[in-house]
């Protein structure tokens, strides 16, 4: 490097330059997840979401606009728990998916992770400016979905399309999203083959969750609070005049007298809530545990 | 004396039970230019990757400028320029971009930003790509942002990983010069390299590692006058052929050759204990002899030499 180029800082005699100091950590995480939110937006995982948002809207409103089908239409509640409380779940996971299936084991298969780790940054903040970066991704996803049901029900209910209880269930949805995308983030550092981790998620997220929670649920016979799909329905809450029963028990009377009985179960609201808020507790704490152990070889 | 220092208290690493570096204590300060050398799996990016936190040690722990590595790793390498592996940049981004990343990690003032990132982009020749994706670039175009990004904000130590991987000969040579123009600006550099002209070329010191092992450290002159008490081997071409009488009487019998092999009909090998004078005065002798000699060269350079024979010895 020669002359030409100005050295860093005032006037220091050279060889004592005095190191930069690095930013607090706090700073690096938004000055990471800036960057890494500039590379996510013009990249085509960002497409691919919004293209998932746009296919699902497009069905939506034209099956919607078609058949008109009254028990949706009687009122903005009905819409929004029919629509609205179903679908923006689908959207979360592929967000999931998208964003975070990959987010730490792309760091190690893409090589990505040796840039970063040079510099004078801690592995948290590596993580968590990665899991911000994703969460706002994933969050701008949602609003275009969100917006997309708001229209259609601007359409058939007027200014009556903008109500509380759908501010509401917004906010559950990005609850849901938060611990969503750190239960991604877990699995996905548990991974150092892209590849494996977004199957893993997905086939999680897709499948596995609601299999072993209905085998909870009806083999086990207990609640699967510690299931994330089980709370997900409270999602659907702030539109419903009462909110399901807790527990309920099915008994039915089999062919040789046997009798059978299926329960199933709905979390509270305050349940629904605390199990998204644990997931995402529990699992940013042991992606960060685990990532904080994890060797670039 | 700038005062920077590395330095390695009994570093080790083990793959399993294989040991990847055994007990490496290397203290290196001031300003001047360490190359590491070593063969292939010697261990050289096992060492750096510990030096920067990448890998843990099995025991011992690295210290930049006095600070743990191991302990705050934050703190440690913010001192450091740092280049191993050859990484990947978000291939989204733009060589400026992802120097602006760098730098905004480091705090670099802005302003100091839009002089200094042209500047590394232009030192490393990539001003031309400045604001393309770093996707669809090669190899050696990426190896090139890689050593801007380690050079953006000017660190007064500098740990580079075989740092001329994937670039062309005109990129190594560029390299050697920014290493040099780094050793001029009173820099501390510890520079891993197989490639042995490199390090004669610009490094003051040599610590060499085979299996894990640290066989020596030492500036460059020491380490070639301490053990090339072999020979020289110098490579001569004629030309015309020479017959073995030839070579008996005409070359063998010259003073201060000490073996000579013939490789072709025009070519010879002279084994000599060696010195540049004891070399010219060979030369000399070649002439009066009446042979013509076309060239005249050292087959291997001294640092080649002892290298040679420190990893055999090891084997
Ligand atoms: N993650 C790993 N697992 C097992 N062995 C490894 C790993 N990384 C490196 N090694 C082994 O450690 C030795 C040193 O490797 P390395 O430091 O990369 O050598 P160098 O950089 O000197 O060529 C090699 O034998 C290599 O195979
Ligand atoms: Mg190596």
């Amino acid at each position: 490097m020669g002359a030409t180029i100005p050295a860093s800082g005032v006037s220091v005699p050279e060889g004592t330059t005095p190191a930069l100091t690095s930013p607090a950590s706090h700073i690096q995480v938004f000055r990471l997840a800036r960057y890494q939110l500039r590379d996510y937006l013009l990249s085509r995982r960002f497409i691919l979401m919004l293209g998932i948002v746009a296919v699902l809207g497009v069905i939506l409103t034209s099956v919607i606009g078609y058949y008109r089908p009254a028990s949706l239409l009687g009122t903005s509640d009905n819409f929004y728990n029919q629509i609205w409380a179903g679908a923006v779940t689908v959207v979360i996971v592929f967000a999931g998916v998208i964003f975070g299936g990959d987010a730490i084991a792309g760091e190690f298969q893409n090589k990505t992770g040796y840039f970063l780790m040079g510099l004078p940054v801690k592995r948290a903040t590596v993580y968590s400016g990665k899991y911000v970066a994703a969460f706002v991704s994933s969050f701008v996803a949602l609003v275009a979905f969100a917006a997309i049901l708001l229209g259609n029900a601007a359409f058939y209910f007027g200014t009556g399309a903008f109500t509380v209880a759908f501010l509401e269930s917004f906010l559950l949805a990005v609850v849901y999203l938060l611990a969503l995308l750190g239960a991604t983030f877990l699995f996905s550092s548990m991974f150092k083959t892209s590849t494996y981790a977004v199957l893993v998620v997905a086939v999680m997220f897709i499948f596995g969750f609601s299999i072993v929670q209905a085998l909870v649920a009806g083999l086990i016979k207990i609640e699967p609070w510690f299931i994330i799909s089980y709370a997900s329905p409270v999602i659907g809450y702030p539109f419903d005049a009462t909110i399901p029963a807790h527990m309920v028990t099915v008994t039915s009377m089999g062919p040789r007298g046997h009798t059978t009985s299926f329960t199933s179960y709905n979390p509270t609201y305050a349940e629904g809530v605390v199990i998204m808020l644990g997931y995402f507790l529990v699992t940013a704490i042991l992606g960060l545990l685990l990532f904080e152990r994890e060797e670039f070889t | 004396m700038g005062g920077h220092s590395i330095e390695t208290r009994h570093l080790t690493k083990q793959f399993g039970k294989f040991v990847a570096l055994d007990a490496l204590d290397l203290r290196i300060e001031g300003s001047k230019c360490v190359g590491f050398l070593g063969p292939n799996g010697a261990g050289k990016t096992t060492t750096l990757k510990m030096l920067t936190d990448m890998l843990f040690p099995s025991s011992g722990e690295c210290f930049l400028d006095g600070i743990s590595v191991q302990k705050d790793r934050k703190r440690a390498l913010e001192a450091c320029g740092v280049l191993i592996e050859s990484p990947e940049i978000y291939p989204s981004l733009t060589p400026r971009q992802a120097l602006e990343m760098v730098a905004d990690l480091r705090n670099v003032p802005v302003a100091e930003q839009k002089i200094r990132i042209p500047a590394v982009l232009e030192e490393v020749k990539m001003s031309d790509w400045a604001d393309k994706k770093v996707g669809k670039f090669s190899k050696g175009m990426k190896q090139r942002v890689n050593i801007a990004a380690a050079l953006v904000h000017d660190p007064p130590i500098l740990l580079l990983d075989e740092p001329a991987t994937g670039l062309d000969p005109r990129g190594m040579a560029e390299v050697r010069d920014i290493v040099r123009g780094l050793k001029k600006r009173n820099r501390l550099v510890f520079m891993s390299s197989h490639i042995l002209p490199e390090v004669t070329d610009v490094c003051d010191e040599v610590a060499l590692i085979n299996h894990g092992k640290l066989l020596f450290y030492d500036t460059l002159d020491n380490v070639t006058a301490k053990f090339s008490h072999g020979q020289i081997s110098v490579d001569v071409n004629f030309v015309h052929p020479l017959s073995d009488a030839d070579v008996a009487a005409k070359v063998a019998s010259l003073p201060g050759i000490v073996r000579v092999e013939q490789l072709d009909p025009r070519r010879l090998r002279l084994y000599t204990p060696g010195g540049p004078e004891e070399e010219a005065k060979i030369l000399r002798g070649l002439i009066s002899a009446g042979l013509d000699v076309v060239s005249f060269q050292e087959s291997k350079s001294a640092l080649e030499e002892v290298y040679l024979s420190q990893i055999s010895r090891g084997d």
